[in-house]
This record gives structure tokens, sequence and C-alpha cells, in this order.
């Protein structure tokens, strides 16, 4: 499909075409040619992997194949996984992921309004705060696991440390970097400190917050991920840990792969609800 | 005392000190004493930077004056009162409403239930000539447009007292003529009193009864001068009246000096 679109681009100078058309097909053929290149690229790593492999100039047991992995994948989804079907693998570490996330979400927003309108708050909890944020907190997944055992209560809770702080501090920021004018405006209008807080520090503050929801569901699923790789009875996690103890390179890739494509849909589906609450922003412009 | 019959505002020996960054003192305002009567539309000017904002800020209750009294209708001001509009030179319109429920925003702010506070807000938006934009959003209205909406949302709450400050500098010279005369024929409807910070000495003696000439910061009050154009006015026609520029003159007389000492501050301060 692509190499007769990139084959295309003979233009018909007989008709002299207006410059709106010639304009709108010059970016049409653009495109092709991006995409194009795309898959061209794709193509050429995945087959070079694929060729230094089968002519064993890297080690296909530790570096598997691409035709491996699919084939791992495909056997995981016809024939469900050593630990269940696939999609129940999957259900279960999203289930955990989402959990995290929108715990972590909801109290990272509430505390960082709260601190960012209440300085007092602020002043009293900010180093503890810092200090908190300066562990490195993937090391408390071990800990989640002995206090709330291998079920995903212990997955939920290291999502949640992971998403909290990347919220909170974005929240704090959008809170604190509100127009004064339009706090001054509000409150001459009438609106009460709840109204402000509620009406204008919340709706400025969200395109600060929807900056780190992007980052902070990638976080929830590593948290979650992480949590499953050190103790857990399902999860993709867990499948890339009994992979690994089976020397199965082929099944770390393909948890791999699935990983990426459920962090992707779920980007989609942020994106598109970024859309829909952003209407009022300037590059949704259209007249 | 009677609430009636005392003047709109009063500022009564007011100063305004601000901490500066550095740790040092910032004199904005100094012992100003002004009078606004009821109805009446007074314009104050002065040089850049000195003080004009402040004073303003200090009558709408959004800072207190830290020495000297403040009152509005006889009453001493005492936080942010609900008979104060203020119409901001940035925009200050909410920016993720629409111009409908921007104008709205007041009226809800203020407890009043949603429709009546619909009905009031379209009324106020066909005033302004923006009826057939209540579903745009302010991004998608032009600075002019924006200027309207911001006007609609002071007015909707029927405030007493009307703090303008320096509402159109940020508009083209034409868009501001219009919107100077459209700003007379709304205030004209509902005897506000009127304060309109700026530092467009035409612009003050075209829309005001009385101008009030401040001094380079600390703003204190140098002189005032009563406007004798008869109303109603046209801003672009009144300007070409030999009496405007009789009025003009003597006033810049007094003006171009608190400019010129601004104006020598800044460049010791360059040098």
């Amino acid at each position: 499909m692509s190499h007769e679109v990139l084959s295309t681009p003979v233009v018909d100078t007989v008709k002299a075409p207006n410059r709106a058309q010639s304009r709108a097909r010059a970016a049409r053929r653009r495109k092709a040619v991006v995409n194009g290149a795309r898959v061209l690229l794709l193509i050429g790593v995945l087959g070079l992997w694929e060729l230094l492999a089968r002519t064993k100039t890297i080690d296909p047991f530790n570096f598997s194949m691409p035709s491996k992995i699919w084939d791992q994948i495909w056997t995981w989804i016809t024939h469900g996984t050593a630990l269940g079907s696939l999609g129940e693998q999957i259900w279960y570490t999203l289930h955990e992921a989402l959990l995290g996330w929108i715990i972590g979400v909801v109290t990272g927003v509430v505390f960082g309004i709260a601190l960012g309108r209440i300085t007092f708050l602020a002043d009293v909890l900010g180093p503890y705060i810092k200090v908190l944020n300066s562990i490195p907190r993937i090391v408390l997944a071990p800990i989640f696991v002995i206090w709330f055992g291998l079920g995903p209560a212990s997955k939920v809770a290291s999502a949640v440390v992971l998403v909290f702080f990347p919220v909170f501090f974005n929240a704090f920021q959008g809170a604190r970097e509100v127009d004064r004018n339009l706090v001054a405006n509000a409150r001459i209008l009438g609106a009460s400190d709840r109204r402000v807080t509620l009406q204008v520090v919340i709706p400025s503050a969200t395109s600060w917050i929807f900056t780190s929801l992007h980052v902070s569901f990638g976080f929830a699923l590593i948290g979650a991920i992480v949590g499953e790789y050190i103790g857990a009875t399902k999860g993709i996690g867990l499948l890339v840990a009994q992979s690994q103890g089976t020397f199965n390179a082929a099944g770390v890739y393909a948890a791999m792969v699935i990983l990426a494509v459920v962090a992707l849909v779920a980007e989609g589906l942020l994106t598109f609800a970024e859309r829909r609450i952003f209407r009022w922003k300037p590059s949704g412009s259209d007249s | 005392m009677s609430a009636d019959t005392s003047p709109a505002i009063e500022l009564r020996g007011a100063s305004k000190i601000f901490k500066t960054p550095s740790g040092g003192l910032h004199t904005a305002v100094r012992a100003l004493d002004l009078t606004v009567g009821r109805g009446e539309f007074v314009a104050v000017v002065g040089p850049t930077g000195c003080g004009k904002s402040t004073t303003l800020t200090l009558v709408s209750g959004l800072e207190e004056p830290s020495e000297g009294e403040v009152l509005v209708t006889g009453k001493p001001v005492r936080g942010v009162g609900d008979k104060v509009g203020f119409v901001f030179q940035q925009d200050a319109t909410f920016p993720w409403r629409t111009v409908l429920s921007n104008v709205m925003a007041g009226p809800r702010f203020r407890g009043v239930p949603k429709s009546e506070a619909k009905q009031k807000a379209r009324e106020w938006l066909a005033r302004v000539g923006l009826a057939a934009f209540e579903d745009r959003y302010p991004h998608q209205l032009s600075g002019g447009q924006r200027k309207r909406v911001a006007l609609a949302a002071t007015f909707v709450n029927d405030p007493e007292i009307l703090l303008m400050d320096e509402p159109f500098s940020a508009l083209d010279v034409q868009t501001r003529a219009l919107m100077s005369d459209e700003l007379l024929e709304l205030w004209e409807g509902t005897g506000a009193s009127v304060v309109f910070v700026t530092h467009d000495l035409e612009e003050s003696i075209a829309l005001a009864d009385k101008v009030v000439v401040m001094t380079a910061g600390p703003a204190t009050v140098k002189h005032i001068f009563d406007i004798d154009l008869p109303r109603p006015r046209k801003v672009e026609s009144v300007r070409l009246e030999p009496r405007f520029i009789e009025i003009y003159r003597e006033i810049w007389e007094s003006l171009g000096e608190e400019v010129r000492i601004t104006r020598e501050r800044g460049a010791a301060h360059v040098a």
C-alpha cells in the first residue's frame, strides 16, 4: 500500500489545478510520505532483528526474534497463558493500574489545590512532601507486598505512590499560578473563597493537571507491573516474571508489546477526554 | 448619618504602602483625599505608574489602606462589597466559560437563581450587541468584543460604584472611541458613580464630569477640574469643540509637569 502511494507524486501539469487543490494534494502527499517512512522504518528494524537472529549473528535464545514473539502472543491469545486467559491478565493489571491511578490523581489534585490555596498548609507540609518525593518510591513496592499481601491491594498502593507526586506538584503549581486578575475579578463579582477555588482555581489548574495525567498513567502501569513482578497471583508483570524464570525471552518481549498497546490505548482515551474538556482553548478554534 | 446623603466614595487621608520583594517599602498612594458624588463620572489621570490603580483597589476593597479611611456610601470599606463593579485593564473574562456564562457569573456568585441570571445576562449581552455570540468562548472574540463581555458582566450586577482601570488601553484607537461612546450610553441608564483611571487625557475629558490630576508617585490629588461640556456627548465630535481644547490645554499644564517629573526620575534610574 505504502509503495503505491509513494509512487503517485506525478503532478498533472496539463490541467493546471488551482492553488487550494494543489496545496491540499501536497499536504496529503507529505502525510503519505511520512506514514510510508514510518512503516518502512518499522519493517527495517524488525527485519534486521529477525535476520540477525536467524543467521545467529545475535543469540536467538537471549534476544529472541520478532516471529517468535508474535508466535508467543498468538499462543497466549488462542490457548491462554499458564496463569489463565490473556485477557484476564491484562484486565488484572489494568484494573490495578486504573484504581491506583484514580486514587493517586484524586488525592494528588485535592492535596495540590489545598496546599496551593492555603499558604499555612503549604508552609507546614512543604518540607515533608519534598522529603517523601526524594525517596525512590519504587523500592516501596516490596514493602507494600509485605503489608498488603499478593493480592491487588499491594499493586494499587505502589501505583498510588508513583502517581500521587507528579499530579500533586502540577496541581499545586497550577493553583499557585492562577491569573490574579481572574481571582480579583471573581471576588469583585461576588464569589466567596469556596467559589473562587471551585470555579476559578480548579478550572485554571486543569491544564496543568492534565499534563501530569498523561505521564502519571504510565507511572500507574509501572507501579502495577513492578508490584506484580515482585509477587502476585495474576497479571502481566507476573507473566514477565514467569517468562524470565523459564528463560523464555520471547515471553518477556511479548508481555512488553502487550503493555505498550495497553498504554497507547489508555493515552488515546486520555487525549480524547482532554479535547472534550478543553474546548475553550484556542487550539480548538475553528472560526 | 444617613447613607442616602453621603457621597458615593470618600477617601480620607488614605495611604497605601507595599513591601517590595527586596524588603524595602514602596509608598504607592500618600494622604489621598477624594470625594466622588452620587452618579458622578470622575476620571483620574496621572503619569504612568503613579499609583492610580492602587486607589481603585482601595475603593474596591481588594486592598486595605495602610493609613486613613475609605468610605463607600458613607460606610467604611471592609473587604469586597456588593455595590462595586470593576473593569480591569487586562482581560479578566473566564476563558473556560462561554460568553453567556461569563456574564451570568456575577449574579450566580451572588445567589441569583439560574433562570433569572440567564435572563439578565441575555438582556445585557443584547445591550452591548453580543446577543449572537452567547455560545462563543472568549478566545473566539476580538479584543473589543471581550471588553464588551467584561462591561456586560460588570453592569449585570447593577453596581452603584463602577471602577475602571484603564479599561480600553489595550484596544486600537477606533475601537476605543466606539467603546467610550458605548460606555457613556450604558452608564447614563444606570446612575452609577464612576471612577475611571486612565493616562489618556483626551479620553478622560471626553468621558468625565470631573478630571482629577494625580501627582507623580506616590500619588495624591494635585488638582480637580470640572468639565462643563454638555451631555450626551459623542467622543469623536466632542474632541473638536473649542471648549474641549481649552480644557485640555488647562489640564495639560498641570498634568504635563507631573509627567515631566516622572520622566526625569525614570531617566535618573537609567543613568
